[in-house]
């Protein structure tokens, strides 16, 4: 039998990995959208489970605000990159270095 | 009962709808010759629904079944910062006019961006804040790389960017372990779910993800990595808003945030302010002190004055509140005439951010000088001057609420931090001969330089009232 515990570690465990994604990648920026993506929708597995296990809408309606914000998330972050790739000729995490920090 | 509701968020509404039309407007108008017009009808719709707001009396009203609170506390946020907002595009447009970078998209963004600071500063629910949160960030990655042929300026919007997105992942991961352990998401209903001793796990852990995804928002250390390089690399007329606006929203949104949701459990979340605070206020007064620009030293100092500001939410008290509100009111101000003068920073036509710029400033320009003076020894918190009452309202906000070591602390951070204040000073009046800069400076940038300098002086006989406002606005907050 599956329980609410089950999603909650699915979830939990796909958002550690974004994040992990986030800081460990040292290749491509498209992978850190990628990460943040995955962190986005491990909170909605969540939210979709709670609801259920609950039995309250809100947690439904929470995510498809959330999948709506993180396409148009996505859709800047993409045009930023794009930006930056035409000044910096490279999209690699390890250029991203003109300013220290 | 719709209509209702829609009456109280009139001003977000007509706002969204305002820049939905100037942006119809630039779209169809030939593109940025409408540039400094749209820019004036921005200001002028800034000012009005701040004047809109603060002439509201009323008791605290709430939309929406309490998903949307106004009450004197939003009230007195969106105030500060609308003004701040508007303040920001005044003074900026002789900036981007010199720079060939004056867009219609640029005032546009500012005001969504504004409307999404509004949301949050009134939300009472999770979603809410978030849609607040995520309108006020989409909109500010973009103007942080609005110069798109500038390297640094795409290189810090993709940094904000980053951090920005793993800062509402971390905060919504949180608002989904709160709503799953309390079952609601308004903020009402998870104080009657957390009203024992001690909150349960999944609630506590909720809350402290929340909590550092707003710390990103303010730049609190640890959260901070990315201040110094988004103001370096923004235009900086982008920096200026950054340093204003959305850190007001953010603070209220934090101290809405705990003290509406989670008032009950004031002992859990203070001491990790306490820390947040701590940090904040040492390495922002340390790691300014070997900064060379100017704009990296006022992230820096940024830093440490949201330190301040935390010592007055981990004080958990109206009190508190009220010491945080009154330090946001004069940290914009002095900020927004600092700003100004960093706008008009310039050498033989270019843009200089260098401090050694900064060199007998004094000789070429001593309205200037003296004005600069001022708000950097209010910066510094200096006694007699309006930005030592804000340091001095906080501490004693810390004091009162038995934190002794913290506010100590603050004592010693904003003496190591007076340091490279007023090493600025003595350059500006003691320093070598240098280049100098040049003396032109667009009337409104000095307006709003004179003007901030001489709020810090005159301030002091009564700060303008804004101590009374603030107390009235924190006590709407805690009961």
């Amino acid at each position: 039998m599956i329980g609410i515990e089950h999603y909650l570690t699915l979830a939990a465990g796909l958002f550690v990995i974004g994040v992990f994604g986030l800081f460990l990648n040292r290749k491509n920026v498209i992978i850190i959208l990628m990460s943040i993506e995955l962190m986005l929708l491990a909170v909605n597995i969540n939210l979709v489970a709670f609801s259920s296990f609950l039995g309250d809408l809100v947690g439904q309606v929470f995510t498809m605000f959330i999948l709506t914000v993180a396409a148009a998330e996505a859709a800047i972050g993409l045009a930023i990159l794009v930006s930056f790739f035409r000044n910096r000729g490279t999209i690699d995490v390890e250029d991203v270095n003109v300013m220290k920090g | 009962m719709t209509a209702a509701d829609f009456s109280i968020l009139l001003p977000e509404v007509l706002l969204a709808l305002f820049s939905m039309t100037v942006l119809l407007l630039g779209v169809y108008g030939g593109q940025d010759r409408l540039a400094s017009l749209v820019n004036t009808l921005c200001v002028a719709a800034l000012l009005l629904a701040a004047l809109l707001i603060g002439m509201g009396e009323g008791a605290a009203r709430s939309a929406f079944g309490e998903m949307f609170l106004d009450d004197a506390f939003a009230r007195f946020a969106k105030v500060v910062l609308l003004l701040a907002a508007a303040a920001v595009l005044l003074m900026s447009r002789p900036y981007m006019e010199r720079r060939g970078l004056l867009r219609f998209e640029y005032p546009v963004l500012v005001v969504l961006a504004v409307v999404g600071m509004m949301v949050m500063v009134s939300a009472g629910d999770l979603m809410v804040l978030y849609m607040g949160l995520e309108l006020q960030s989409l909109a500010l990655y973009v103007v942080a790389s609005l110069r798109r042929d500038s390297l640094r300026s795409t290189e810090a919007g993709l940094k904000y960017f980053v951090l920005g997105a793993l800062s509402s992942g971390l905060l919504l991961f949180g608002a989904s372990l709160i709503y799953g352990f309390s079952g609601t998401t308004l903020f009402s209903g998870i104080l009657s779910a957390a009203g024992e001793e001690r909150l349960p796990p999944g609630l506590l852990i909720g809350l402290v993800l929340m909590m550092s995804g707003l710390a990103f928002k303010v730049s609190a250390v640890p959260f901070h990595m990315w201040t110094p390089d988004v103001y370096e690399g923004s235009p900086s007329a982008v920096t200026a808003f950054f340093a204003t606006a959305p850190k007001v929203a953010a603070m209220a949104l934090l101290a809405r945030l705990l003290f509406e949701a989670f008032g009950a459990a004031g002992a859990d979340w203070s001491q990790v302010l306490a820390l947040l605070s701590v940090a904040s206020m040492f390495v922002g007064a340390l790691a300014a002190i070997g900064q060379r620009d100017i704009k990296r030293l006022m992230a820096y100092s940024s830093i440490a004055h949201m330190g301040f500001a935390l010592m007055g939410l981990a004080a958990g008290s109206a009190l508190g509140v009220q010491a945080m509100l009154v330090y946001m009111a004069i940290y914009v101000t002095m900020n927004i005439g600092t700003f100004a003068f960093i706008l008009s920073m310039e050498r033989d036509g270019r843009a200089v951010s260098d401090i050694s710029s900064l060199h007998m400033l004094s000789r070429g320009a001593p309205l200037k000088a003296l004005a600069m003076l001022v708000l950097l020894f209010s910066l510094a918190g200096v006694p007699p001057l309006v930005g030592f009452f804000g340091k001095f309202y906080v501490l004693k906000a810390a004091l009162e609420a038995g934190l002794g070591w913290l506010a100590l602390a603050g004592v010693i951070a904003s003496v190591i931090g007076a340091f490279y204040y007023l090493r600025l000073v003595y350059f500006m009046y003691f320093g070598q001969e240098g280049e100098g800069l040049d003396r032109a400076m667009a009337p409104a940038q000095r307006a709003l330089l004179l003007g901030a300098a001489a709020a810090m002086l005159l301030g002091v006989i009564n700060l303008f009232g804004v101590d009374g406002a603030a107390a009235t606005a924190a006590l709407a907050l805690v009961e």
